[in-house]
């Protein structure tokens, strides 16, 4: 047996991770949900909309607020194009999530259909770029640069 | 530095956003009294992000303060110190049931909606200090003429959201928010102690949005009518919810018997016959959050099988985008409505006025008490009304009879709610967050 020498480095996770993934979660939920009262026009998917988009602006909060705190920790780092797209996207899937929550106090068809629906799409598929850009950025923070 | 003025982009975009949405929500709104009459100038519609939640906040009547009366008439409270007063009834030996109430208690919250609702409302109906037992119904009696009750005694208690209340014989209908019950009356009594029988269960709970049942005899007593309002603004707790609602009933008073009269009224209240045409009319509470010029509230006479548009469509066929799926077949058969009386103003109560004591230009036409409005930055409604008719149809303007329920603050000391005339043809407005009854006489 020949000795390997191998480092495996270890870092702390971060505050944000869990908080930004349950705020995902919800968001991608209403999109579900949204589609569900396109299709049947029963206003219990709708309700469960509205609930969903209002959980995740409460754990996107918490998620902003964690994520100052990795900052100040240096547990997050500004460097590259991934990283800016991904604070900014992030912000944005706030922002348009906080409009649609606005849009969905609405009350019946047009809470949801059209505006709720195609903010819930726009919301999903800023999701994913923030989070291979989320990716990116974790895996440069884990080499260091 | 890369850095700082990413997060000064960021603080800048959240910032823009938000004045964004606030300068959203402070439109000009056009004069909402280009809408009053039989034929109303209806705007576009227009959705909100944050619709307008503007709430008179109530202070009550202080230091002896007076609404306003128009010239020629005068004004004093006929009792005071009531619970939620929100209909008035003329016995024939002239003693007066004001009918206090307040809602039924709220279902859980279906959506985030329901609980800033909730948050808003309270803060516009607290501060009264009117936290006593409602739910009933006082007997007022002015035996000496002088316009202020000596007799102010629970006539009939326990009840459940009253609000309709009619006496047709010796029988006295009440309409709770869930079923009317009849009572034994003898005149000149001033205590009903002998429970009621249900006549007919009413669409109440759990969901009960739109709550006052309002009621009224047909003129020769057979049957009553009951206004059963809408289980939301805009079918939002479902259509299911709907079932036999925002429709006025007729009920067989021998045999309790109902059928639905007439339907699509969202949230009818203030039903009375008109005495020359011996006719149904309503006034009736349209839907909100289109914008602060839509949909006028209205009067209307009522006609047997008449459908007039909600939730489908309004005035008509101006349909309403916000309700699926949509019924055409509906909305082609959907009545335009008489009169209408301007939006968001609440109309709760409606009197015609024959056999009035008050002048000459009030003798033939309708009081209609406005509640108030809450969907628009600048109030309206929070008065009280005469339309005068001839020949069993509004001829005119409407005349402001009663105002001044805000005052210079635009703070409510009170809000008008069911009107009648009491047994010498004076006016009476029951106030609810005021809690008096107001009486409205000729100026000697």
């Amino acid at each position: 047996m020949i000795p390997v020498e191998a480092s495996i480095p270890i870092y702390k996770p971060s505050l944000r991770s869990i908080p930004l993934h349950f705020s995902a979660a919800c968001f991608i939920g209403a999109l579900f949900t949204d589609t569900a009262y396109w299709q049947t026009a029963e206003m219990t998917w709708a309700n469960f909309s509205a609930w969903l988009l209002a959980a995740g602006l409460v754990t996107g909060g918490v998620a902003l607020l964690a994520g100052l705190v990795d900052l100040a920790r240096g547990r997050f780092r500004f460097a590259g194009l991934a990283s800016a797209l991904y604070v900014l996207g992030g912000i944005a899937i706030f922002a348009i999530s906080f409009v649609n929550a606005l849009i969905h106090s609405r009350d019946a068809w047009t809470s949801v259909v059209p505006l709720g629906l195609a903010l819930s799409i726009v919301a999903f598929v800023l999701i994913v770029v923030v989070s291979i850009c989320g990716s990116i950025t974790e895996r440069r923070f884990a080499r260091g640069y | 530095m890369a850095r700082q003025r990413s997060r000064l982009f960021v603080m800048a975009t959240l910032f823009a956003s938000t004045a964004l949405l606030v300068s959203a929500c402070s439109d000009n709104e056009p004069d909402p009294n280009a809408e009053i009459g039989p034929d109303p100038k209806l705007p576009d519609q227009s959705q909100y992000l944050i619709p307008p939640m503007h709430i008179a906040k109530v202070v009550g009547w202080k230091d002896g303060k007076v609404p306003t009366v128009a010239s020629g008439l005068e004004v004093k409270a006929l009792a005071s110190g009531l619970q939620h007063p929100r209909s008035v009834y003329t016995l024939p030996n002239g003693d007066i049931l004001a009918v206090e109430s307040v809602a039924p208690p709220e279902v859980s919250a279906k959506r985030p909606k329901d609980l800033i609702m909730g948050i808003v409302q309270s803060f516009a109906t607290g501060g009264t200090g009117s936290s006593g037992k409602s739910n009933r119904i006082t007997l007022l009696r002015d035996a000496d003429g002088d316009g202020t009750a000596e007799i102010q005694d629970v006539f009939l208690d326990h009840l459940n959201s009253p609000f309709g209340v009619v006496l047709v014989g010796n029988d006295l209908y009440v309409a709770n928010t869930d079923a009317v019950v009849r009572y034994a009356y003898t005149p000149g009594e001033t205590k009903i102690t002998e429970p009621g029988t249900v006549l007919t269960d009413l669409p109440g709970g759990p969901i009960d949005h739109h709550w006052t049942k309002s009621m009224t005899a047909s003129a020769d007593g057979s049957l009553l009518y009951v206004g059963v309002g809408s289980n939301s603004n805009i079918t939002e707790n479902g259509i299911q919810a709907e079932k036999d609602r925002a429709a006025i009933w007729e009920i067989d008073r021998q045999t309790g018997m109902h059928r639905v009269f007439a339907s699509g009224l969202r949230n009818p209240n203030g039903l009375s016959i008109e005495p020359q045409t011996k006719a149904l009319w309503t006034v009736v509470n349209e839907r909100d959050e289109l914008g602060p010029n839509l949909v006028p509230d209205y009067m209307t006479s009522v006609r047997e099988g008449g459908f007039y548009g909600w939730p489908y469509s309004y005035y008509g066929q101006h349909v309403d985008p916000r309700v699926m799926p949509q019924r055409p077949d509906l909305v082609a058969k959907a009545i335009v409505p008489d009169y209408a009386l301007s939006s968001h103003v609440a109309p709760l109560g409606m009197a015609f006025s024959n056999g009035t004591s008050l002048p000459e230009e009030y003798r033939s036409g309708a009081f209609v008490g406005e509640h108030g409005s809450w969907n628009r930055n600048a109030f309206n409604g929070y008065k009280v009304i005469f339309v005068p008719f001839s020949e069993g149809r509004p001829s005119g303007a409407p005349k402001d009879v009663v105002s001044g329920f805000l005052n210079d603050q635009e703070q409510a000391q009170g809000r008008p709610v069911g009107v009648t005339l009491d047994k010498t043809g004076a006016l009476l407005i029951a106030d609810d967050v005021g809690n008096k009854v107001w009486r409205v006489t000729a100026k000697p």
